[in-house]
């Protein structure tokens, strides 16, 4: 009986012939905090006795969700992880390099790793064919220290995707349509292994915005095979080496298929307050935005940004509309400026933020108001999420965002280019 | 043996309900943080929430975020039991390994302020109020090793070590 990737990688990591619902020990190869659960981590760390990092060279740090910080409080956090990662020897990610998700893509995950940290998007490692998974701070200090954590192998959803995008359809139209069908715990437990022809032309930033929101279904992982473009990709960024093939075997079992032909996708939006709950984005047309946002580990990377310059060279933001721009990482940061997508965008009405998660989570920064309604190219709507319960956040591709942002109304980027 | 009073909550509730992302620098604060447990689906829970009340939720309870804060302040608040319909997996884990029951179970006759008795041993759910009994789904194992040690730090100060 074949195996699905998550089965073969579980297996590989735990020694054993591991099959879905088998619970394993695995080894695990990188683990991660960040700041805004990194402190619990190291309050579990020391609580544990576990003393020393299992491999301090393959365990990190980040500092990315409130920078720079914003209060006393959050700065003093800042200072138990920069301390912890000093006495330890993990790897410092400090202010102003990015999102931890995006700095792990470019350079810490490989195909076949199995990956915890204590952050449910760490699931963004799956486009380069990595296990990759989202948990606590009590299951990541316990895996930073003894290098492996229990896993329960999960049953595998498998996605096969057909055809190629319409121009103005994204990666993120395929997720939000995806997490649509399913429902929001539609894949709780499961895998989601995406496969097929269509996913063969998808770009990395692509795939990894798509494995990045497979926990908006539940998902414990959403991932791809390793295959030439993960090689290019990691050639490019200066780790070919870390470049493996995995793929799942040809008669492994699923526990069911769902088809999806990119070619009849159309531009669609999540509306408030859950993820599941899409439309396309021409049933919303008129509905006012107040901030849009373009960034986050969704959504904050080059070719998100080239779209939107694309969209708004030469042109105005509505006044109505603040438009906000996070990059997800220092190395799009600069890639952007060299390409000038920052001066078009800037020149449109934008305003750049930092690296890092920006108003994504509510903790500071472009806060939205009372009533206020934001599009937004993240991955979660939640009552609350950026910062008031009050107001509403529909997420959306960095084209609809763009298109969005020109108009002040919800629009479909097809009408407006 | 537990017993408490019900709090009753809809489907989807989400860790940004529980503890809120604008409430992360009061994370170093717990007693501070716990103010809030979950204010944005019910304002006036944690001001009548007692020691050894349960929450007794719907669908995909605490999905969204790893936030292990979210269980903590849940359990900080007095709780000493979650029932729901079906739970989001972070979550599961996360208050397993803080040594707070998550309990599986057909939630929906089960009234806000109901009176209830849970048998953790047995997994079963009495409704005094109602006088209706439930059964609830199987803690995993390994999940009950950990939960028995009073949670996972706990469980690897005394094993060291994984011994499943
Ligand atoms: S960008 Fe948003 S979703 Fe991504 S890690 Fe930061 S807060 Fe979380």
């Amino acid at each position: 009986m074949g195996k699905t990737l998550s089965e073969k990688i579980l297996s590989a990591k735990s020694g054993n012939n591991a099959g879905a619902g088998d619970i394993v020990i695995a080894s695990v190869d990188l683990s991660f905090v960040q700041d805004t659960t990194g402190p619990l981590t190291v309050i579990q760390f020391r609580e544990s006795n576990l003393k020393k990092l299992a491999s301090p060279e393959r365990t990190a740090v980040f500092i990315d969700h409130a920078v720079p910080s914003p209060t006393r409080a959050l700065s003093n956090d800042h200072l138990v992880l920069r301390q912890f990662a000093d006495e330890t020897g993990a790897i410092m990610s400090d202010v102003g390099e990015g999102v931890c998700h995006q700095l792990v893509a470019e350079s810490l995950a490989r195909p076949g790793d199995v990956i915890v940290a204590s952050d449910s998007h760490t699931v963004t490692a799956g486009g380069l064919g990595a296990f990759a998974t989202g948990m606590g701070s009590s299951d990541v200090a316990v895996a930073m220290g003894l290098g492996k954590t229990w896993f329960r192998v999960p049953e595998s959803i498998q996605i096969t995707v057909a055809g190629q995008f319409q121009r103005w359809v994204s990666a993120k139209d395929l997720i939000l349509h995806l997490i649509g069908r399913l429902g929001a715990d539609g894949a709780t437990y499961k895998a989601l292994e995406f496969g097929g022809d269509g996913i063969k032309e998808m770009t990395m930033s692509q795939r990894f915005t798509v494995a990045n929101m497979a926990v908006e279904a539940g998902a414990k992982v959403g991932i791809f095979p390793s295959d030439e473009v993960t090689k290019a990709y990691l050639v490019d960024q200066g780790r070919g080496t870390d470049y493996q093939p995995v793929a799942p075997d040809a008669e492994a079992v699923y526990e069911q298929t769902i088809q999806i032909d990119l070619d009849t996708l159309e531009p669609i939006v999540a509306r408030p307050h859950t993820v599941d709950n899409v439309a396309l984005v021409r049933e919303l047309k008129g509905t006012k935005i107040q901030q849009v946002l373009i960034g986050t580990c969704t959504n904050g990377r080059l070719d998100d940004l080239e779209i939107a310059a694309g969209i708004l060279k030469s042109k105005k933001c509505h006044a109505g509309t603040r438009f906000i721009i996070a990059p997800a990482s220092r190395q799009i940061y600069l890639d952007s400026l060299e390409k000038g997508y920052f001066r078009t965008l800037v020149e449109a009405g934008a305003t750049i933020l930092p690296p890092g998660c920006g108003p994504c989570l509510g903790l500071h920064q472009g806060a939205l108001g009372d009533g206020e309604a934001c599009l937004s190219t993240s991955n979660r709507n939640f009552k609350g999420r950026m910062g008031n319960p009050k107001a509403f956040v529909y997420l959306g591709s960095p084209a609809t965002a763009a298109a969005t942002a020109l108009t002040g109304e919800i629009t479909d980027p097809r009408e407006v280019v | 043996m537990l017993r408490g009073k019900a709090f009753k909550f809809g489907d989807g509730i989400s860790t940004d309900h529980i503890i809120p992302g604008r409430h992360a620098h009061l994370r170093s604060d717990l007693p501070e943080l716990a103010k809030h447990v979950l204010e944005d689906a019910d304002p006036t829970f944690v001001s009548r929430v007692g020691e050894g009340d349960f929450i007794v939720a719907g669908n995909n309870f605490g999905l969204g975020s790893s936030r292990e804060h979210a269980p903590l302040v849940i359990k900080m608040a007095g709780v000493s039991a979650i029932l729901v319909k079906s739970v989001a997996r972070i979550f599961f884990r996360n208050a397993i390994n803080l040594g707070l029951p998550v309990l599986v179970c057909d939630t929906d006759g089960i009234d806000d302020g109901d009176e209830l008795e849970i048998d953790l041993s047995a997994g079963t759910v009495r409704d005094i109020t109602s006088g209706q009994k439930l059964t609830s789904g199987k803690i995993p194992q390994v999940m009950l090793h950990i939960l028995n040690a009073g949670g996972l730090i706990p469980y690897i100060k005394k094993h060291g070590d994984f011994k499943l």
